[in-house]
């Protein structure tokens, strides 16, 4: 309960879910997500740059070997699902999967701690604490996941395009699954659909699974079991297994659609 | 949930390290893993072959020794026969040597015997005939009773 008893439910929970917004209607940035996510990123490839500028195929270090054993469990699970030879499939498949799982742990950072911070610091330069927002977790912001998976869409289609040219991807949209002239128009819009379909599942199944996982937690602070940590704590052991599960999902199914957009029928 | 500008500060974000990621970090961590697999994979692959080297050289050295074995006893028979062989050898020329020395020693006691005997039978011829003459004095005529005398030397012998 971060500012006493002044403030009902529905203001708590409003606040933790409010991002901290600059600009106007379509032009706001949410500044909290974007922070929060370039951070995780910046961390994600400083501290793996750090490990490819020394890299050599001598005796490891320790952080080298555990990002040795990142590398490898992409690399193989690329492998085993892509079959051609592609440069950017696996860092973005390793991108992704990093980014995912660091921007995701931040649920795991206890749900006050960061917000209260910050509406000390606000309400000390003079602002209204009431109005500072903090909302930590970039994956539980639309905005985040349907970037991704428009960063993965636009992919998909470039390399369909790139495969098996214009008319073969407009081939593949209409002539399946009815092979009739009479029904091409009937297959395009199934296609259409179905090809929507994955980056929007994409975009929402990583925002519904945080989102819900965060709203748990606000939930579970408000009773007020959270200062003995008990309820909190079980929460937070089942949620560490939704936060590397939603980032290796996130990863194997950008590796699938790819390796679908790779293929000719 | 409204969805603003944020997608497109986070799209752009995304793009960029991802590009990032592809250009400066998979490439070297996937090169050092791999050449490590092949560098590992060679190292497995030399130690198999050094064993067998090993192997091979244990049984080499050991057939190696057999060998040196046998022919350090064939050699030690060999010399122990051709001892036997000097020592028969030396024995006979030894006994060669004796018979020869005792035949010349023999052959130069007879010589001398006999030019012993020639020596002696000249004297007692001189003396015999010195001895006749003495007795006869001139009677006897040397020319006419050398027969007697040389029947006599004869009977010396």
């Amino acid at each position: 309960m971060a500012s006493g008893a002044e403030i009902t439910s529905k203001e708590y929970i409003t606040h933790h879910l409010t991002n901290w917004s600059v600009g106007e209607g379509f032009w706001t940035v949410h500044v909290d997500t974007l922070g929060w996510s370039i951070l995780m990123g910046l961390v994600f490839l400083f501290s793996f740059r750090a490990v490819a500028k020394k890299a050599n195929a001598g005796v490891p270090t320790k952080w080298q070997c555990a990002v040795e054993m990142v590398v490898e469990f992409i690399d193989s699970t690329v492998k085993s699902t892509f079959h051609g030879k592609s440069p950017v499939i696996a860092p973005l498949a390793l991108t992704i999967f990093v980014w995912v799982l660091l921007m995701n742990l931040l649920d795991l950072v206890p749900v006050d701690f960061i917000p209260y911070a910050t509406q000390q610091i606000g309400a000390s330069m003079g602002y209204d604490p009431h109005h500072v927002y903090m909302k930590i977790v970039p994956t539980t912001d639309l905005n985040m996941t349907i970037a991704l998976a428009l960063g993965v869409f636009i992919l998909m289609i470039y390399y369909s395009i790139k495969i098996k040219g214009v008319g073969g991807f407009i081939k593949e949209l209409t002539t399946q699954p009815f092979n009739t002239p009479w029904l091409y128009w009937f297959n395009f819009i199934l296609e259409v659909v179905a090809l929507l379909a994955k980056p929007l599942s994409l975009a929402l199944r990583l925002f519904g699974n945080m989102y819900a996982g965060e709203l748990i937690f606000i939930l579970i602070a408000m009773t007020g079991i959270y200062q003995i940590f008990g309820l909190h704590f079980i929460w937070a052991a089942f949620h560490l297994l939704v936060i590397p599960l939603q980032a290796f999902i996130f990863t194997i199914l950008t590796v699938v659609y790819l390796s679908m957009a790779h293929e000719k029928h | 949930m409204n969805i603003n500008a944020t997608l497109i500060g986070e799209l752009i974000a995304f793009l960029v390290f991802v590009l990032f990621c592809m250009k400066y970090v998979w490439p070297p961590i996937i090169n050092a893993i791999e050449t490590r697999q092949q560098k590992i994979a060679d190292g497995l692959a030399a130690t198999d072959r050094a064993e067998q080297d090993l192997r091979l050289a244990q049984e080499k050295a050991k057939q190696h020794l057999v060998e040196a074995k046998t022919q350090a006893s064939a050699l030690i028979d060999q010399a122990k026969k051709r001892e036997q062989q000097i020592i028969e050898e030396a024995a006979v020329k030894a006994q060669a040597e004796r018979e020869k020395i005792l035949a010349q020693a023999k052959a130069e006691v007879e010589a001398e015997r006999i030019r012993a005997k020639e020596e002696l039978r000249k004297q007692v011829a001189a003396l015999a005939v010195a001895g006749a003459e003495r007795i006869l004095q001139r009677s006897i005529d040397e020319a006419a009773h050398s027969d007697i005398l040389e029947k006599l030397v004869a009977e010396l012998n």
